[in-house]
């Protein structure tokens, strides 16, 4: 029975469940970023022609599913079940996009990992033979985060410099059976909640940077494997601060992160655009995963990925209650076979 | 924001030091400097429309005032509509916060905010939400002052 587990926390997925289609889209500002051609969609209109940003964030969700759908040429009546979440309370972006779109849903909150875990658990659900296909999607949106998360966007506050900026932007992954296509999920490590007693919700990556670390950690020993084995190893939003101090934190427990370490929060803005301490949200690892990650995939350049989406989790109640951020890191071994 | 009482562990205060270490820091003279010329500009303005107040509109010392506080608040809340206060505010802190144009904006940019939400559980619930603290501490700072000067009026006049 538990063949599939490997040490304390992580599972192989021996029938490699592939990535068959993926979409992305998102913003103005994330569009003027390095990344911005490797969106399949971008918008200027931060509503989308809503009423309000929040419907504007379900719309987007709804739409990326609808477009890694298309590509994959399939309706939405063949999938069986959509996973997904969202940072909004009750995740209402993707009860709502599931309520469009009538596919059997399972909702997932886990802050801004809720990429790698609707990826992880969906490829769980097909190797384990109760789903030939799921779709993963998340996203999120800056105007409905700050809204959520902190202040009224027209007030003149001064944004502190480890502070990140939420992606608005969302993505999907259609993962199935079929193994006609290249990439494949092969394992998967679920993070434990770590908290080091960080406090400061302006400084995320400080509070996520030693989750990311411990769940690294327990991958690789738990597999058996080294940094040198992944051609990319990618965190989710840590950003700038957090990068730095995850490099640190790994370093002290004898794994060398080198050039191959990359943060979607890091990449997804320059520093031009005054985005402080970089990228962050569910919509972050999501848009530079489903688009720009499985193209350097697709062409060969990574042979083998660890996707790494890290979490907050966190609310402003708790937050204002004086307690610490609780933090997550789920990670999912994508290769191309 | 108040930090838990409990004492953090070894581990816990060696990361706190490293966090410290790596996080990067407000540049404070830089920052001193841009709240003291956009906060000395608003200022400035507000002196201009005094002496407009006092010597175009012949108004007298309470008028002035009025006229002059009303003149700043509706420039901040027409720029936080135009949506130009929030980026004086990235730039200059404190420097258009502290005037009363900061209280206007704080007060006029969740009242836009929440429209979405309607007008009496958004606009009317959440105008408030960020200068209500200031509203509640303010008032009840100036009622306490009121009651100790007249205690000691009473004392010293009797």
């Amino acid at each position: 029975m538990m063949d599939k587990k490997r040490g304390k926390q992580s599972y192989v997925l021996p029938d490699k469940p592939r990535v068959t289609a993926w979409a992305s889209m998102a913003g103005k500002k994330e569009a003027a970023g390095p990344l911005g051609a490797t969106f399949d969609e971008t918008f200027e209109d931060d509503t989308l022609g809503e009423k309000s940003w929040e419907r504007a964030e379900s719309k987007m969700l709804e739409h990326v599913v609808d477009m890694a759908l298309s590509k994959a040429k399939i309706f939405a009546d063949s999938v069986d079940l959509f996973l997904g979440g969202d940072l909004l309370n009750q995740i209402v972006s993707a009860g709502y996009t599931a309520r469009s779109l009538g596919i059997p849903f399972l909702g997932l909150y886990g802050a801004c990992s809720t990429m790698a875990e609707s990826i992880m658990l969906g490829s769980m659900l097909i190797d384990g033979g109760f789903a030939h296909n799921a779709v993963c999607a998340t996203c999120s949106h800056f105007s409905t985060a700050e809204r959520q998360y902190r202040f009224p966007l027209e007030l003149g506050s001064q944004r502190t410099p480890s502070a990140q900026w939420t992606v608005t932007g969302a993505g999907a992954t259609l993962l199935t059976k079929d193994t006609t296509h290249p990439i494949a999920v092969e394992a998967a490590t679920v993070g434990s909640v770590y908290d080091l007693k960080q406090t400061d919700a302006n400084n995320m990556g400080a509070a996520m940077a030693p989750a990311a670390m411990m769940t690294l950690k327990a991958h690789l020993s738990d597999m058996g494997r080294k940094v040198s084995d992944y051609d990319l190893i990618v965190t989710g939003d840590l950003g700038h601060v957090g990068y730095d101090l995850m490099k640190i934190l790994c370093e002290k427990e004898g794994i060398c992160l080198d050039k191959r370490y990359i943060d979607c929060g890091c990449e997804v803005f320059d520093e031009s655009q005054d985005v402080h301490a970089g990228g962050s949200g569910c919509g972050c690892s999501a848009c530079c995963l489903n688009g720009w990650l499985y193209g350097r995939m697709l062409s060969g350049e990574v042979k083998r990925m660890l996707f790494m989406a890290t979490g907050a989790l966190m609310s402003p109640t708790m937050s204002q209650q004086g307690e610490s951020i609780p933090s997550v890191a789920h990670a999912v071994s994508l290769e191309v076979v | 924001m108040r930090t838990l009482k409990q004492k953090k562990t070894p581990a816990q205060q060696e990361y706190d030091a490293l966090v410290k270490q790596v996080s990067p820091k407000s540049e404070v003279p830089w920052s001193l400097v841009k709240a003291f010329v956009v906060g000395g500009l608003i200022c400035c303005l507000g002196q201009a429309f005094n002496d407009l107040g006092e010597k175009v509109f012949m108004l007298d010392k309470k008028g002035v005032s009025a006229f002059t506080s009303m003149a700043l608040i509706f420039l901040s809340a027409l720029f936080t509509g135009l949506g130009v206060y929030d980026k004086l505010g990235q730039f200059a802190g404190a420097g258009s916060i502290v005037p009363i144009t900061g209280f206007a904006n704080s007060i006029v940019s969740p009242a836009m905010e929440f429209k979405r939400e309607g007008f009496v559980l958004g606009v009317g619930a959440k105008m408030f939400v960020v200068a209500g603290p200031v509203l509640v501490y303010g008032i009840t700072a100036s009622v306490l002052y009121g009651v100790i000067y007249f205690i000691v009026q009473m004392i010293m006049g009797g």
